[in-house]
C-alpha cells in the first residue's frame, strides 16, 4: 500500500491497548494504514484481537490505549469518545449487536443521521430525504417493512441483526466503516445480500475495514489487501491470494497460534 | 463528558421547570420570606388554632379533630421495604403561611418574593407569561399562591381553586366528597393529612363538561422544618372530564422533610380524569443519603359511577423515601382505572411504590403499567395489588412490570398482590428485568448519538408505554429529565 500520509483514511501506528478493567495488554504494538476508498480485511485467529481492534477504534470505554497513535481523515482520534469518533465519520457493525426494547429501529436510525448532521452544522433529515434514503437502503438489503415498525435489534435473529448493521452504515454512509464479522452466522443468501450492501457503500472516498474468519465472504467483497492479526499485532499482510492460502493452512504456521 | 447545564425557561415552556430539568438539583434554593408561624408541635390546641387563623368553618374543624384522634391510635406503616428515619411529629410546623398569603385574584397582591421564586422555578404566573393552555395553581409550603386562568374556567362552571377557598366557597361540595375516597383512619399518614392539611387544589368539573385546559398544581415545600401536608379533591360529575398534572420541588436541606399528602378523586357517570405527576423534590446527598424529602402520600380514586375512567400517570424520580400507591376503587360497572409509572431511584434514594386496583363493579378492567429504573446504591419496589371483589363479574386486569437495574449496587423488587373472589376474573401479570448497560449506551454513541442522548434513549424506550401517556410535552422534557439523572450512574 503505497498511499500518502497526508491521504491515508486510518493510519495506526504502534497501537498498544489494554482493558481498563485488569490492565491486561491485548493490543501490543499494531500498525496499519488504509488508503481512500480501500478495502482491507483483517483475518486471524480466535482471542488474536480482532475484535478489540474494532471496538478499540471505536472508542469503546473498556480498553485504553497505552501506546501509539490511530490517525483517521488526517486527525488523531486515540483521545476522543465513541459519538465524536462516529461524528467525524467512523462506523462500527458490532459482531453482536445490542437490543433496545422501546425503541423504534427507523427512530433509532434518525437520532443518529440527525446527531451526526448537526455535528456538521446541518438541519435535521427532512421526512421525504430520510424516507427515500431507508426506502434505497431497504431494497438493497432485500428487508421487509418489519424493519419499519420493529424496535432497534429486538428480537431480531442474528442474521436479522447482521442485515441491520450494514442497512445503518448504507443509510449514514461513514468515511471508514469496520466490520466485525458481519458474515457469521449468516446463510449463503444472507450472506450475498449482506456483501451486496457492503460492496454499494464502495467508493473512492470510502474505506472499509473488513473483519472475517472467511474466505467466502472475501469472494464477495474483493478486499485490496489482507492482513494476519494474531498476538495483538499484525502479523503477515498481502493481498487477496493471502486469503486463500489461509483457508488452506490455517494459522499454524504462527509461532504459538 | 461535558454536558451545557440545562437553565429552566422562564417564559416558554413551564414544563422544564415542573420536571426540574437539571443534573444537580438546582431547585435546592431557599426563598427567605415572612412567614407567619405557630412554633412546631402537634396537638389538639394546635389543629384548632391552625383552622381558626384560616378561618375554617366547624365542619372542617371536626374532621381534623376526628382524624386526629384516630391517628393517636395508630402507628406508621412498617410493611414498606424501606429503611425509614422515625419521624418525630412534634417537632414538625403545622402552620407556616407566607404573610401576605390567601387567595390572590390578582397578581399584585402577591409577595413579589414569592413571585420571584415561582419565576426561578420558571413557573410562570404573570399574565403574559402564562402557559397558552394550562392553569395553574402555585402551592407554596402548603399555601396556595396564584391560580391562574380561574375566571375562564369559570365561565363553564368549573372550580379550580384552592382547596382552602373551596371549604369557605364551595362547603357543600367539599363536605360530600372530602374523605370519601381515602377515610380519615386509612392509614397514619392519611389521618395525620386530613388532621393538618393545609392547602392544595380543588377540582369540580360540571356534568357533561369537558375541560377545556390542563389543570396544573405546582407544589414548592420551601420551610426547613415546616412539613407540606397539602389535600387535593378533585371530582368529575356525570360526563365530565379533566387532565390534571402536578409537579413537585423542594430546597436542599440536610433533615428531612416530611410530605404527606392526600388526593382523592371521584369520578360519576361516565366521567373521566386524568392525573399525572411529575416528582422532583430533593432526595438528599447522593452519597450520604443525609435529608431529602420523606414522601408518604395516598392517592386514590373512586369510579364511583358507571363506566367512568381514571388514569393515573405518575414519574417519580426525586424524594429521600416514596412511599405512594394511587389506587382505583372499580366500583361502576364497567369502570376502568389505570395505573402507568415510572419511578427512578439513583444515590440513596429509595422507592416503594405501585398501585392497588379494587374490582368492586361487574365489567370493570384495569391496567398497570410499572417501570422501574434503579441506580447507584438505591432500591426500587413496585407493590401492587389487584382485588376482585364477589360481585365483579367479568373483571380484567392486566399486569405489566419491569425493571431496569443501573450499576451493580442497586436493587430492584417487585411484590405482587392477587386476591381474586370472582371466578369469571381474568387477570394478566408479566415482569421482567433488564439492565442499562455501557455496551447499549456504546452502542449507540457509536452512531454519533451523545451520551445523554443514548440514556434517553434506552431509558426512554423503557419507559415508552408510561410516557405517552403524560399530556403534550411533558413525554419529552420527563425523558430528558431522567437521561440527566442517569447520566453519572451508569458505568
Amino acid at each position: 500500500m503505497s498511499a500518502q500520509n497526508s491521504g491515508a483514511m486510518l493510519k495506526i501506528d504502534d497501537l498498544h491497548a489494554t482493558l481498563v478493567s485488569d490492565g491486561t495488554e491485548i493490543l501490543k504494538g499494531l500498525s496499519l494504514e488504509i488508503g481512500r476508498g480501500e478495502v482491507h480485511a483483517i483475518m486471524g485467529p480466535n482471542g488474536s484481537g480482532k475484535s478489540t481492534l474494532s471496538k478499540v477504534l471505536a472508542g469503546h470505554p473498556a480498553y485504553a490505549v497505552s501506546g501509539g497513535t490511530i490517525g483517521f481523515d488526517g486527525r488523531r482520534i486515540e483521545e476522543l469518545g465513541p459519538t465524536e469518533r462516529a461524528r467525524a465519520g467512523l462506523f462500527l457493525s458490532f459482531q453482536d449487536p445490542i437490543e433496545v426494547p422501546g425503541l423504534g429501529n427507523l427512530d433509532f436510525l434518525r437520532l443518529a443521521l440527525d446527531s451526526r448532521r448537526e455535528a456538521e452544522g446541518r438541519s435535521p433529515v427532512s421526512d421525504a430525504e430520510f424516507a427515500e434514503l431507508v426506502d434505497g437502503a431497504m431494497s438493497l438489503l432485500k428487508m421487509d417493512d418489519r424493519y419499519r415498525t420493529r424496535d432497534l435489534n429486538s428480537g431480531f435473529s442474528g442474521g436479522e441483526k447482521k442485515r441491520n448493521e450494514i442497512f445503518q452504515m448504507a443509510v449514514l454512509k461513514p468515511k471508514l466503516a469496520i466490520l466485525d464479522e458481519p458474515d457469521s452466522g449468516l446463510d449463503i443468501d444472507a450472506l450475498r445480500v449482506v456483501a451486496e450492501g457492503i460492496n454499494s457503500v464502495r467508493s473512492p472516498e470510502r474505506s472499509i475495514l473488513l473483519i472475517t474468519h472467511y474466505q467466502r465472504l472475501l469472494s464477495e467483497v474483493k478486499p485490496d489487501a489482507i492482513h494476519v492479526l494474531a498476538h495483538g499485532r499484525i502479523v503477515k499482510s498481502g493481498g487477496p491470494e493471502l486469503a486463500l492460502e489461509l483457508e488452506r493452512s490455517g494459522y499454524d504456521w504462527i509461532e504459538g497460534a | 463528558m461535558p454536558r451545557p447545564q440545562e437553565n429552566p425557561k422562564d417564559g416558554s415552556s413551564g414544563s422544564d421547570a415542573l420536571l426540574g430539568l437539571s443534573q444537580e438539583y438546582k431547585y435546592g434554593f431557599r426563598t427567605e420570606i415572612e412567614k407567619e408561624s405557630l412554633p412546631p408541635g402537634l396537638s389538639e390546641e394546635t389543629i384548632r388554632r391552625a383552622s381558626a387563623l384560616r378561618g375554617e368553618p366547624d365542619f372542617l374543624l371536626d374532621f381534623r379533630l376526628k382524624a386526629f384522634a384516630k391517628l393517636q391510635e395508630m402507628e406508621p406503616p412498617s410493611w414498606g421495604h424501606l429503611d425509614r428515619p422515625e419521624v418525630d411529629l412534634q417537632k414538625i410546623v403545622y402552620y407556616s403561611a407566607p404573610k401576605k398569603k390567601q387567595a390572590h385574584d390578582s397578581l399584585e397582591s402577591v409577595d413579589p418574593e414569592l413571585l420571584e421564586t415561582f419565576e426561578k422555578l420558571g413557573i410562570p404566573l404573570e399574565e403574559q407569561k402564562r402557559l397558552a393552555n394550562v392553569a395553574v395553581d402555585a402551592v407554596f409550603d402548603s399555601v396556595s399562591i396564584y391560580t391562574s386562568h380561574k375566571r375562564k374556567l369559570m365561565e363553564q362552571g368549573i372550580l379550580f381553586c384552592p382547596i382552602s377557598e373551596a371549604v369557605r366557597e364551595y362547603p357543600e361540595l367539599v363536605k360530600e366528597y372530602l374523605g370519601s375516597v381515602v377515610p380519615i383512619g386509612d392509614n397514619y399518614w392519611a389521618a395525620l393529612n386530613s388532621a393538618v392539611f393545609t392547602d392544595g387544589s380543588f377540582v369540580f368539573v360540571p356534568p357533561g363538561i369537558k375541560c377545556p385546559m390542563e389543570l396544573s398544581t405546582y407544589f414548592r415545600l420551601n420551610d426547613r422544618e415546616a412539613g407540606q401536608f397539602e389535600r387535593t379533591l378533585i371530582v368529575a360529575a356525570e360526563g365530565a372530564s379533566v387532565s390534571y398534572l402536578e409537579g413537585c420541588t423542594a430546597p436542599s436541606y440536610d433533615s428531612n422533610q416530611l410530605h404527606a399528602a392526600v388526593v382523592e378523586l371521584v369520578a360519576l357517570d361516565d366521567a373521566d380524569i386524568k392525573y399525572s405527576t411529575v416528582q422532583n423534590w430533593f432526595a438528599g446527598d447522593r452519597e450520604t443519603g443525609e435529608g431529602g424529602v420523606l414522601n408518604y402520600v395516598t392517592k386514590r380514586a373512586l369510579c364511583r359511577g358507571r363506566n367512568s375512567h381514571v388514569s393515573w400517570t405518575q414519574v417519580e424520580t426525586g424524594s429521600a423515601i416514596t412511599w405512594k400507591y394511587p389506587s382505583c376503587v372499580l366500583q361502576g360497572d364497567g369502570s376502568r382505572g389505570e395505573f402507568y409509572s415510572v419511578a427512578l431511584t439513583n444515590g440513596r434514594m429509595q422507592a416503594d411504590t405501585g398501585t392497588k386496583m379494587v374490582h368492586v363493579g361487574k365489567n370493570t378492567r384495569s391496567t398497570i403499567v410499572s417501570k422501574g429504573i434503579s441506580a447507584d446504591r438505591s432500591s426500587n419496589a413496585y407493590r401492587g395489588a389487584v382485588e376482585v371483589r364477589r360481585g365483579a363479574a367479568n373483571a380484567r386486569n392486566y399486569t405489566q412490570c419491569d425493571s431496569m437495574l443501573a450499576g451493580p449496587e442497586c436493587s430492584a423488587h417487585t411484590f405482587p398482590y392477587i386476591l381474586s373472589r370472582n371466578p369469571t376474573a381474568r387477570l394478566e401479570h408479566e415482569a421482567s428485568t433488564s439492565r442499562l448497560s455501557e455496551e447499549q449506551l456504546f452502542y449507540l454513541q457509536s452512531r454519533g448519538i451523545d451520551r445523554e442522548a443514548a440514556i434517553g434513549a434506552v431509558v426512554g424506550g423503557f419507559c415508552k408505554d408510561v410516557f405517552k401517556e403524560l399530556p403534550g410535552e411533558f413525554a419529552a422534557e420527563a425523558r430528558q429529565l431522567l437521561a440527566i439523572k442517569l447520566e453519572k450512574s451508569v458505568g
